[in-house]
């Protein structure tokens, strides 16, 4: 008889929880682990001075992200998906096909990435074309494609100490990995003429060439890091060799484990970046679902108060903290007043 | 036989002292393997407590706020609302001041600018003292003493985690605070002391790790304990109950036992995408909450429990329920008032160790979402702590362990602690309570 009682009790539990679950009082976000400590400064303050309860953050990469933020409508889906690049034509998609059509697109500022060492090795002064030199599969020598064969950084660069060649990269699945094969891999591939070979090789093909590019080598000497930049971190104390790639936040709170190295010639920092002097940076997101605001408390104040000039402005926290602030941070205040969706003729 | 005539007892054969050797070689190699086991929990326990031990103290700064009605209270007539409309950015200049008055009032001589001055309280001051306003509207317009958490940086240079070598390139500290701070210290503005808030507070974004506490966490995991105990206890016990004493011996229940013995081998991650589509994405239960948690960790406890229980049942010698039977006790009659009592110890022991398995679990959360900035409005009432949004104690160590700000390493590390000592008592218990009450035959 127990047994029976106790399922049945059990399934009361879980009814009765269902049932209250439909009242949710706080805002939900999840996305980018680069987003994640900029939304919870945000979610902090926004605990603080407002009488919403602390929004909730969790991590997850922003591809991760956006797929539970296309997942539907209603509360338990998350109101707000952060991240690290802009939203993809095939994510729209898939959100339009669960019902999620109206998101409001907002772009809180820029995010800085920088090449670092540990503090007590030699320092680098790199350009686009040194990475690309170091890291591809394929290099041009004597104006014929060959399988790299750079062993340490003299090797690529002649200025360079004869250190041997060791880069911790971000995963696939980071967003940051893209940045990188865009503004650094990309961007040496055509500095140092590999671009026009592998065109030629891949028979005009455009799409074909830049793949060929930014395929890297695979015996070691580039090693995707899947973790957080803790890993990274961990990994060039083990060995002083390597050189790694972080946000400029994480760095300039490692500074005392770090040397940071300049990329054609500019050091980075919020400055640099904000001029776009320094070439590396990336736009940061965050998604909100329309149909949540209204229903979800708090939702569209969290919106406003994140794009406020207080907080993502010059001057403000997240500043403070390594972001670096949108000029064009009024336009997007209007827009996240307005409620502005994506696609819209607003 | 010549050979044997000449053996004597007393000497021994080379046959003996090789076996003998051997018996000694394989006592040197059990106490190798223990001592090499000892030493790895020394290395273990010393680091884990020379590196946590930070967490449970906290550098706090004294100072006298002047809360200003100019900046606070426009209107000046105390009304909450307008009062509320400050929001914490507006009380910066307070604090800022509030440090430049007592530099002056030390009569300590610094270039340092009021901005760099207010940079060696933590960011945090400024929700304390808008919430202390908030609560005290009549207090506006008085000077009124605080003590601030000062910021990460200048605690780890009190706790010798930050030194004045390495902080060349840091914006958040400079030589010059550096030197103030020390002036500070020694006039008693700025001390170390034990921080009750690691232990009882929330978890704090990433500008202030000062701040951050694993009380909020440590509540998610209670609430997600109770959740197990009242679930897997009466569900394993009346499972085990059944099998054991009840169940008929075919095929059918040769399969679920082995089906049981092998859940107990499920990796817990199975758990948590098991618990992701069907308590959340099916039965639509709220995510990131202790009841989904608890639900998971349930299931991952189930076995651990129903084999202990077993087990304990087993022990229990078949006169006892023959004796039962043949005084005229129904089966159950003879299973509860005298095979259950004395199984009790072995099933508390084995409930205990499941449950102390299940608060140490981080994988299956990932998954439910209870890894993140969570862990941050306390539950208030019952309900709350089982359906709000939490995170786990452990979830939280890792959440800090892969934070930027070296300052909330040392707070994993103190969470640990705090872990260990649960799981330490925990066991310890299911110890004494096998001592004392268990029963040989």
């Amino acid at each position: 008889m127990s047994f029976v009682k106790l399922t049945a009790s059990a399934l009361a539990i879980a009814a009765v929880s269902a049932t209250a679950a439909s009242a949710r009082d706080q805002v939900q976000v999840a996305g980018s682990s680069t987003v994640l400590p900029y939304a919870s400064i945000v979610a902090e303050a926004f605990g603080e001075n407002f009488d919403f309860p602390t929004p909730v953050v969790e991590s997850g990469g922003s591809s991760a992200g956006l797929k539970r933020f296309c997942e539907g409508v209603g509360e338990n889906t998350i109101d707000v998906a952060n991240a690290s690049r802009a939203i993809r034509e095939k994510e729209i998609k898939a959100c339009a096909e669960a019902g999620v059509t109206d998101i409001i697109e907002v772009r809180i500022g820029y995010d800085g990435i920088v090449f670092a060492s540990d503090i007590a090795g030699n320092s680098f002064e790199f350009t686009p074309s040194d990475w690309f030199l170091a890291l591809s599969d394929q290099i041009v020598v004597d104006g014929k494609l060959v399988a790299n064969p750079n062993k340490t950084w003299a090797d690529v660069n002649a200025n360079f100490p004869a250190q041997d060649l060791q880069a911790f990269i971000p995963g696939t699945k980071h967003g940051t990995r893209e940045v990188f094969e865009d503004k650094v891999i990309l961007a040496g591939c055509e500095a140092t003429g590999a671009f026009e070979a592998l065109m030629h090789a891949n028979g005009e093909d455009k799409k074909a060439a830049e793949k060929a590019c930014i395929s890297l080598r695979t015996d070691g000497v580039s090693v995707d890091i899947d973790g957080d930049y803790t890993e990274t971190l961990a990994r060039i104390e083990s060995n002083k060799d390597g050189i790694g790639v972080f946000g400029l936040a994480f760095y300039e709170n490692n500074t005392d484990k770090l040397q940071v190295a300049t990329m054609s010639g500019i050091v980075p920092s919020t400055e640099s970046i904000s001029t776009g002097e320094y070439p590396v940076s990336r736009p940061l997101f965050f998604y909100v679902k329309k149909a949540h605001i209204g229903v979800i408390p708090g939702l569209k104040e969290y919106a406003e108060f994140f794009v406020s000039d207080e907080v993502a402005g010059s001057d403000g926290p997240l500043s403070e903290y390594g972001l670096v602030a949108d000029p064009e941070l009024v336009k997007t205040q209007e827009a996240v007043s307005a409620e502005a969706v994506m696609g819209g003729n607003s | 036989m010549s050979d044997t005539s000449k053996t004597s007892l007393l000497a021994l054969s080379p046959r003996t002292k090789q076996r003998n050797a051997a018996e000694k070689r394989f006592r040197a190699y059990g106490v190798a393997a223990i001592a090499i086991g000892l030493l790895m929990l020394t290395v273990l326990v010393t680091n884990i407590f020379s590196r946590g031990t930070g967490a449970f103290q906290q550098t706090f700064v004294t100072v006298n706020v002047e809360l200003l009605e100019s900046k606070l209270d426009k209107k000046g007539n105390r009304d909450l609302e307008d009062i509320k409309k400050v929001t914490t950015f507006g009380y910066n200049p307070l604090i800022r001041d509030s440090v430049v008055a007592k530099v002056e009032e030390l009569g300590i001589q610094t270039d340092l600018k009021a901005k760099d001055l207010g940079g060696i309280l933590s960011k945090g001051a400024v929700g304390q003292l808008r919430e202390f306003v908030i609560a005290n509207p009549d207090k506006i317009g008085e000077t009124i003493e605080f003590r601030f958490l000062a910021q990460s940086r200048v605690d780890g240079y009190l706790k010798g985690r930050v030194h004045r070598e390495s902080i060349g390139n840091d914006k958040s500290i400079s030589a010059e605070q550096l030197d103030l701070v020390d002036q500070l210290v020694d006039a008693g503005v700025i001390v170390k002391s034990f921080n009750m808030d690691f232990i009882t507070g929330a978890d704090a974004s990433d500008q202030r790790p000062e701040a951050a506490g694993i009380g909020v966490a440590m509540l998610g995991s209670l609430s997600m304990m109770f959740v197990v105990l009242g679930l897997a206890l009466p569900i394993g016990v009346a499972a085990s109950i059944y099998l054991e004493e009840f169940a008929p011996k075919n095929r059918l229940t040769d399969i679920i036992e082995v089906n049981i013995s092998n859940l107990a081998a499920v990796p817990s991650i199975v758990f948590g995408i098991l618990g992701l589509a069907v308590f959340i994405n099916y039965m639509h239960l709220p995510t990131s909450a202790p009841l989904v948690g608890g639900l998971v960790l349930t299931l991952m406890t189930l076995p651990t429990i129903i084999i202990s229980t077993r087990a304990a049942l087993k022990a229990v010698p078949p006169s006892i329920r023959d004796a039962a039977l043949g005084v005229g006790a129904s089966k159950m009659q003879a299973v509860f008032h005298h095979v259950l009592p004395l199984a009790a110890p072995g099933i508390l022991t084995g409930t205990i160790i499941g449950l102390a398995q299940a608060l140490g679990e981080t994988a299956p959360l990932l998954l439910i979402g209870m890894v993140g900035f969570i862990a941050s409005n306390a539950p208030e009432t019952l309900a709350d702590g089982l359906l709000a949004p939490n995170s786990a104690m452990p979830a939280q160590i890792y959440e800090w362990a892969k934070r930027a700000d070296p300052a909330f390493y040392e707070r994993a590390w103190g969470g640990i602690i705090i872990l260990l000592v649960f799981l330490v008592t925990m066991n310890t218990l299911a110890v004494i309570l096998r001592r004392r009450f268990e029963r040989r035959w």
